[in-house]
């Protein structure tokens, strides 16, 4: 099995988020960049299917030369080989289409991304490599297994959860699930000294022009000052006849 | 022309998700001088759509896709936008919306924005505002194809009455399931989900432990709520996975939040920030939460959450 797991260069769940030049772009400043963590949880499974199943895993991502640290820290967890598409990831079809020419050149017959992305929050970049490859899809996956080319994957559904059959090539959106949080691997050293000799390849970008482009940010209006009560009585009055919301 | 869009059902009956975005298409197709055209799928009284704007229904009613299926929904929504020739097509942003549209945006070569707060800012160049970095920021998005996807972000806009006379057409277009095949499906029918939530109960690490979530259960039935918990508290176990709410868990939009002993960390505030009230109890004065609330009590939720249903029920009792 030729495992590929798509890595979104994102800003640490901490961050706070800014914009500069008339905010018309996201301010790295000070901002920690990570492993998308929906990826991450892929990326863990995939070194599951490694070390029980024999495959192969490659890592990609789609960014500037400031994305590699990322990609190194996925050799380090355990990934075999990484790509570095090296584009601006402008809008979600254009960097989907890019993957899919990395699927289709690469012979790739199980592709990991995550449900989304926690910047853009696009969720759109795995379903479109499906239709772009003519692979099957499975979008909130918390739960692959594989058996020769098929793959029994359960998918959260609002209220519960549905089991689904399917045959490779696919492609999963994967989250929390996969593999539990106490899963998530912290980088050896010697992880960390593999990693600096393992091959980390830069492609060059295919045309493929952005569909979407924004064009401004703003944050969201300050909040006013909480209202504190003290007493229950107090708060249902107010959620009654101000809020207006039992 | 006319503004295509996707309802959702569920065992017939349309989403309030479905209401929501016709609502929603109206207004669009009211700025463009347009009409609105439903597509529904195995939905009961399609006609009803009329009463949030919908002046045509295109119905498609077929065993075959009794369950969701990505690939053949996707193909359902395709061909109902040629068909009606729709430059937009309008998806709300829920789990199967979300797992849909992006699909839909690739057949008909369109442009995507999912999270849409609200109607289109221009209709020329088409530009949409939408929540991004978790509902820490909002960004407003140009779409260049001329075919766009909107995927509008669920309790966004609500639900507006606008009564339209709404013919139904039968609609059977060809469909593949994109060999993935439902076996089974796992769902309780009893329990309101934090999808589809007026109001969520949360609960955190505050509680100390998962022996004292019968207090949170019983506010949340009192108030026909769903429960939902911290991150931390899914992770040790005291509460399943599909209740963390959060940045890398589920989002919520609901109506009205209640945090119980939730201290805010940043993560968890983004994932519950598109709800439009938030109470928070919780012992420390300092915890973040009070700063992003709109309610709040300082005090012992071991005090407060009883003495809080038993109000609730009293205000139940009076009010009906």
């Amino acid at each position: 099995m030729k495992i590929l797991v798509c890595i979104s260069h994102v800003p640490d769940t901490t961050s706070k988020i800014n914009f500069t030049d008339g905010d018309t772009k996201f301010d790295t400043n000070g901002v920690q960049f990570v492993i998308n963590p929906n990826d991450e949880f892929g990326l863990t499974r995939a070194m599951w299917f490694k070390e029980k199943q024999g495959a192969t895993v490659h890592v990609v991502n789609v960014g500037g030369p400031e994305t590699e640290p990322t990609l190194r820290k996925a050799l380090a967890i355990g990934a075999d080989e990484a790509i570095r598409i090296n584009m601006a990831p402008t809008d979600g079809y254009s960097v989907a289409k890019q993957l899919a020419q990395v699927v289709k050149e690469g012979d790739y017959n199980l592709i990991i991304g995550g449900r989304e992305s926690i910047d853009y929050n696009g969720g759109m970049v795995p379903g479109m490599i499906a239709h772009l490859t003519g692979a099957s899809f499975v979008n909130n996956c918390i739960s692959l297994e594989i058996e020769n080319d098929t793959a029994t994957a359960i998918r959260e559904i609002d209220g519960g959860k549905e089991t689904l059959k399917t045959s490779l090539p696919l492609v999963i959106g994967g989250q929390k699930g996969l593999v539990e949080e106490s899963d998530l691997r912290i980088p050896n050293m010697r992880g960390i000294m593999q990693a600096r000799s393992k091959p980390l390849q830069t492609k060059e970008a295919v045309d493929a022009a952005a569909e979407t482009q924004a064009v401004q940010f703003e944050k969201p209006a300050p909040k006013g000052a909480v209202k504190l009560v003290d007493s229950v009585d107090a708060l249902v009055d107010l959620l009654h006849n101000e809020a207006k919301v039992i | 022309m006319s503004v295509l869009v996707y309802t959702e059902s569920e065992q017939g009956t349309f989403k309030k998700a479905a209401q929501e975005v016709v609502s929603y298409a109206k207004g669009i197709a009211d700025a463009m001088g347009t009409t609105v055209t439903a597509v529904a799928v195995n939905g009961d009284s399609p006609e009803s759509l009329g009463q949030f704007g919908a002046s045509k229904v295109l119905s498609v009613q077929n065993d075959a896709l009794k369950a969701f299926n990505a690939e053949a929904y996707s193909d359902v929504i395709a061909a109902a936008a040629r068909e009606e020739d729709a430059k937009v097509v309008v998806i709300s942003s829920t789990a199967n919306g979300k797992f849909v549209a992006p699909i839909v945006a690739a057949k008909l070569d369109a442009g995507y924005v999912p999270n849409v707060t609200g109607l289109p800012e221009n209709t020329e160049p088409f530009q949409v505002k939408h929540s991004v970095f978790t509902n820490k920021a909002f960004a407003t998005t140009e779409i260049k194809t001329e075919v766009k996807v909107v995927g509008l972000a669920k309790n966004a806009y609500g639900v507006h009455e606008n009564a339209t006379d709404a013919s139904t057409v039968d609609f059977s277009p060809e469909t593949n399931n994109g060999n993935v095949e439902t076996v089974s499906v796992d769902k309780a029918t009893d329990k309101v989900t934090i999808a589809d939530a007026e109001i969520v109960v949360s609960g955190g690490r505050g509680l100390k432990g998962p022996e004292n979530w019968g207090m949170v259960e019983e506010l949340a039935e009192t108030l026909g709520a769903a429960t939902a918990c911290s991150k931390p508290v899914s992770d040790m176990g005291w509460r399943p996975h599909s209740e963390h709410v959060g940045q890398t868990g589920k989002p919520v939009a609901s109506n009205l939040y209640i945090a119980i002993g939730i201290s805010g960390a940043i993560q968890h505030l983004a994932g519950i920030n598109a709800s439009k009230t938030k109470v928070v109890i919780n012992n420390d004065p300092e915890a973040p939460f009070f700063k992003a609330a709109d309610y709040g009590i300082v005090g012992d939720a071991f005090e407060v959450v009883p003495q809080l249903t038993e109000k609730l029920k009293e205000f139940k009792a009076q009010n009906g």
